[in-house]
């Protein structure tokens, strides 16, 4: 390496101050032109405010920025994004309501016309294999599609480093691989790219350095390729990682839950639709549902914890049928839920943390009498919640929304596995959350199986279900596949699977500038 | 120096309750300046107006009466629209619960008994709830707008009204005008105490204010409305039905605001007339949003709207203003509010000009 290039971008000795946190204490690294730089850290250790800083959305109290060797002042975004740093935030920002197009003329900062602008978010995305149909509309793409809208987007300004915060949380192997195609692309061209995230495989397959963040501070830069992901996650969290503990050979109970030819419409134009659902989950056992974003899940989901309806027989929780029940109904009988959208559906941002345990285990633990909410049980219950799962909150009068991602989520799992459910369903049961709260959720989750639970995880990571699940199907275009044992698997077949009709879609053949898109 | 709104992390909890004291004296203050303008004396007109109903001991009841159907309408609005549920129809819903209120008084005319004023406010309650039922149905069958529908039904019902008033129940006694004929004893609100004009409806706002502050706080269906109003996926979720909620929300704020017309039409009218309905039911909005749609917040933001009533007639006669200042006023004090409100979610922050050639 060319010892008299400045770096891309240095960082040196940045701190940020918030009431009552300190959350960057005189970080500093570099990134060179070109270089794949990996900044991990649990949620909470100051990365977002890093990039923050980075990208202009917020000023240092302390510390200088170099941008190629000159030291820079980075007043708001559109000052970072002329010097040529692009942001994809883990959290897009698109107006739902709009196409594609739109939302990314939105988003430029010069005006361009919009058919010059199709044609060039065509070229972009040709040349980086990138599929998407820029007519569409936001509200009916699934994660992973919306996310390549924010890749587009930052794209087309030729950034020389591109901020990438938790990129493939949503995606699958296939989507992660054809990422990191694109990402490598854009590094040998000299795009410089910071890649936030705390997959530590996908860290030591794509990156060249990693600077691990704990407490605000930097704890090492290092090689990801000399470290293994253990010893990279135990810097990140600052102690031992625990395995997650299974019993290797579990004797599954009678079925506790059966859903038999499970069809129902797509809601919306481009919802998906379920087709002849079945499988069976026995009491301590841990099912997957595997697919790529957009597949269903969301739907089936909805399905199984009542919040639609369907016929009564085509859901049965220990020989009795519940499908005709709605959420409150099925949750007395022992099915409890979580969704995969943690604000404003699995728990209410502007309420107290015992508001949200109102929200779904008031009728399981007593929190009502005489149609009265019982604030006392719901405090005590959310404080248990609080101390069994570390969850970082002030107490049980916190409001939701003042938690982070991972801490939220731990809670929301904390809330639903404290109710000792029979049945338990729950969808990306640890998306943006960190490697240390991903472990302890697992770890729950195995708990509660091997107390006798039968237990549903539908994710689209599946590193996870691999690790997590005594078994697993696949889920595409709302069709389920047979159910396989985990241990009898092979990866190129559920790869496969999860492609299904999939698969040709993200080859659909996409001419540059063409006014019409070929439909997939 | 430029400024620009910038999203609060957290709602202000300190704006929440500022703005509506701000809108109020915001109010005083914009309202001298457009009657001085008009050539009146502005200042004498907001003093006038906004202090001497206070300092006048012989007007508080008056605001006794004028704040009871305000506060009992604008704490059913409350709940409503804390469900997310735009029930504008209130002043029709008012009158409804007047008119099958005055339905049974009329049918009930040659007898006596304490039955017959229970009877009647029950069907005014009905006939309000009734008059609520109409959008709730359509909304959770068809999807129609409750906004528009229960607007509409306001201008139905005085229609309505009218079509009585000159036909079926118009008083046989009556010179022909069009009114019906005057309660009885048995049929009307009595007075709290001998020798006042303060009728028993003024405690029985109270009491609907404080058993709704009570249900909306501590009950399962003061959760429920609060849960779908502010997320209704996590409503759907938590097992809670958003068509539930909104029958639930158009009946209890159509059931008050019925409850308040029966109240009126029993106490200070004792009869039905064409000029019923003034207004109350849309300035009940008003009073649901002052007071930050909390059920005590409506008995002080019911007081306020009371004053600019009372306020208002005291200016038509000691300064000749015309009797449209008290809609002016209470006009500029919803607008200032919703203005304010911004500030709940946002804050102003002064940024410094971009150099030139920068600008987008």
């Amino acid at each position: 390496m060319d010892a008299n290039v400045p770096p891309r971008l240095e960082l040196t000795g940045i701190t940020k101050q918030f009431p009552g946190v300190l959350a960057n204490d005189r970080v500093s690294f570099s990134v060179r032109p070109g270089e794949i730089h990996a900044l991990l850290g649990e949620n909470g250790a100051g990365k977002s405010t890093l990039v923050k800083m980075i990208y202009g959305i917020m000023q240092p109290d302390a510390g200088e920025i170099r941008w190629d060797g000159a030291v820079v002042g980075i007043p708001n975004p559109r000052a970072a994004r002329r010097l040529g740093i692009g942001m994809v935030f883990q959290h897009f920002s698109l107006f739902e309501a709009l196409t594609v197009l739109e939302n990314i003329a939105l988003g430029m900062d010069a005006k361009i016309p919009a058919r010059q602008l199709e044609a060039k978010i065509r070229e972009v995305m040709a040349q980086y294999g990138l599929a998407l149909e820029p007519r569409r509309i936001v509200s009916t793409l699934s994660v992973g599609e919306r996310q390549r809208i924010e890749i587009v987007r930052a794209l087309l300004l030729d950034p020389r480093l591109l901020i990438m915060d938790e990129p493939t949380s949503v995606l699958t192997p296939q989507e992660v691989e054809q990422l990191f195609v694109v990402l490598r692309q854009l590094a040998s061209e000299g795009c410089s790219i910071l890649y936030i995230s705390h997959k530590l495989d996908e860290i030591k397959a794509l990156c060249d350095t990693a600077t691990i963040l704990r407490g605000g501070r930097v704890v090492d830069t290092c090689d990801p390729k000399a470290e293994t992901s253990r010893s990279m996650a135990e810097k990140m969290i600052g102690g031992n990682l625990k395995d997650i503990v299974k019993q290797p050979a579990r004797e599954f109970g009678e079925p506790a839950f059966a859903v038999r030819n499970l069809s129902l419409p797509a809601v919306g134009p481009f919802g998906t639709s379920l087709e002849d659902i079945s499988f069976t989950v026995r009491k301590g056992e841990i099912f997957g549902v595997a697919g790529v974003a957009g597949n269903g899940q969301n739907e089936l989901l909805l399905a199984l914890d009542g919040e639609v309806a369907s016929a009564p027989g085509a859901i049965e929780m220990a020989g009795r049928p519940v499908g005709q029940l709605h959420a409150t109904g099925r949750r007395k009988r022992g099915l409890c839920a979580v969704p995969e959208e943690r604000n404003g559906h699995a728990a209410v941002g502007d309420f107290t943390l015992s508001e949200n345990s109102v929200l779904t285990a008031r009728d399981r633990l007593g929190m009502v009498s005489a149609g009265l909410i019982r604030a006392g049980a719901a405090k005590t219950f959310t404080g248990e919640v609080i101390a069994a799962f570390a969850v970082k909150a002030l107490g049980p009068g916190a409001t939701a929304g003042s938690l982070s991602g991972g801490n939220l989520q731990k809670y929301i799992m904390g809330r639903e596995i404290l109710q000792k459910p029979e049945v338990l369903v729950v969808n990306q049961p640890t998306w943006g959350v960190d490697a240390g709260a991903a472990a302890a959720i697992h770890q729950a989750l195995v708990d509660l199986a091997a107390a006798g639970s039968a237990i549903v995880v539908i994710s689209q990571d599946l590193d996870e279900l691999l690790k997590l699940c005594d078994t697993l199907a696949v889920i595409n275009e709302g069709r389920l596949s047979a159910k396989m044992n985990v241990g009898e698997v092979s990866i190129e077949e559920i790869g496969l699977l999860m492609g299904g009709v999939h698969g040709t879609a993200q080859e659909t053949h996409i001419a540059p500038g063409g006014e019409h898109a070929v439909p997939a | 120096m430029q400024f620009r709104l910038e999203r609060r992390a957290e709602p202000s909890r300190l704006m929440l309750y500022a703005a509506p004291v701000a809108a109020v004296l915001l109010t005083m203050v914009l309202g001298a300046v457009i009657f001085s303008l008009m050539g009146y004396n502005g200042v004498g007109a907001v003093i006038e107006i906004f202090t001497r109903p206070i300092t006048n001991p012989l007007k508080w009841q008056d605001l006794g009466i004028k704040a009871a159907p305000l506060i009992i309408i604008g704490v059913g609005l409350a709940i409503a629209y804390r469900a997310n549920v735009w029930n504008i129809g209130a002043e029709g819903q008012y009158v409804a619960g007047a008119m099958a209120g005055t339905a049974v008084a009329l049918l009930t005319m040659g007898m006596e008994g304490p039955w017959i004023l229970p009877a009647m406010i029950v069907a005014g309650v009905l006939g309000g709830m009734l008059w609520g039922a109409i959008p709730a149905l359509l909304k959770t069958q068809l999807d129609v707008n409750e906004i528009l529908t229960s607007l509409m039904l306001n201008y139905a019902i005085i229609q309505l009204l009218g079509y009585l008033l000159r036909g079926p129940w118009r008083d046989p006694m009556g010179f022909s005008f069009p009114q019906t004929p005057l309660f009885t004893a048995s049929q009307s609100l009595p007075y709290l105490w001998r020798g006042t004009i303060m009728h028993w409806g003024v405690p029985i706002a109270l009491v609907v204010a404080l058993l709704a502050w009570f249900v909306m706080s501590r009950s399962v269906f003061g959760f429920q409305v609060k849960v779908v109003g502010s997320a209704p996926n996590a409503a759907r979720y938590g097992g809670f039905s958003a068509k539930r909620t909104i029958w639930l929300a158009l009946l209890v704020s159509g059931g008050l605001a019925g409850l308040a017309g029966i109240l009126e039409a029993a106490g200070p009218f004792r009869q039905l007339v064409p000029g019923f309905n003034t207004g109350y039911g849309f300035t009940a909005i008003i009073v649901a949003f002052l007071g930050r749609l909390n059920p005590l917040g409506a008995i002080a933001a019911g007081l306020v709207l009371a004053i600019t009533y009372v306020g208002g007639e005291i200016a038509q006669t000691t300064i000749g203003l015309p009797s449209a200042a008290t809609g002016i006023f209470q006009a500029l004090m919803l607008f200032l509010l919703l203005a304010g409100d911004i500030f709940v979610r946002y804050r102003l922050k002064a940024v410094a000009p971009r150099p030139a050639g920068e600008a987008a």
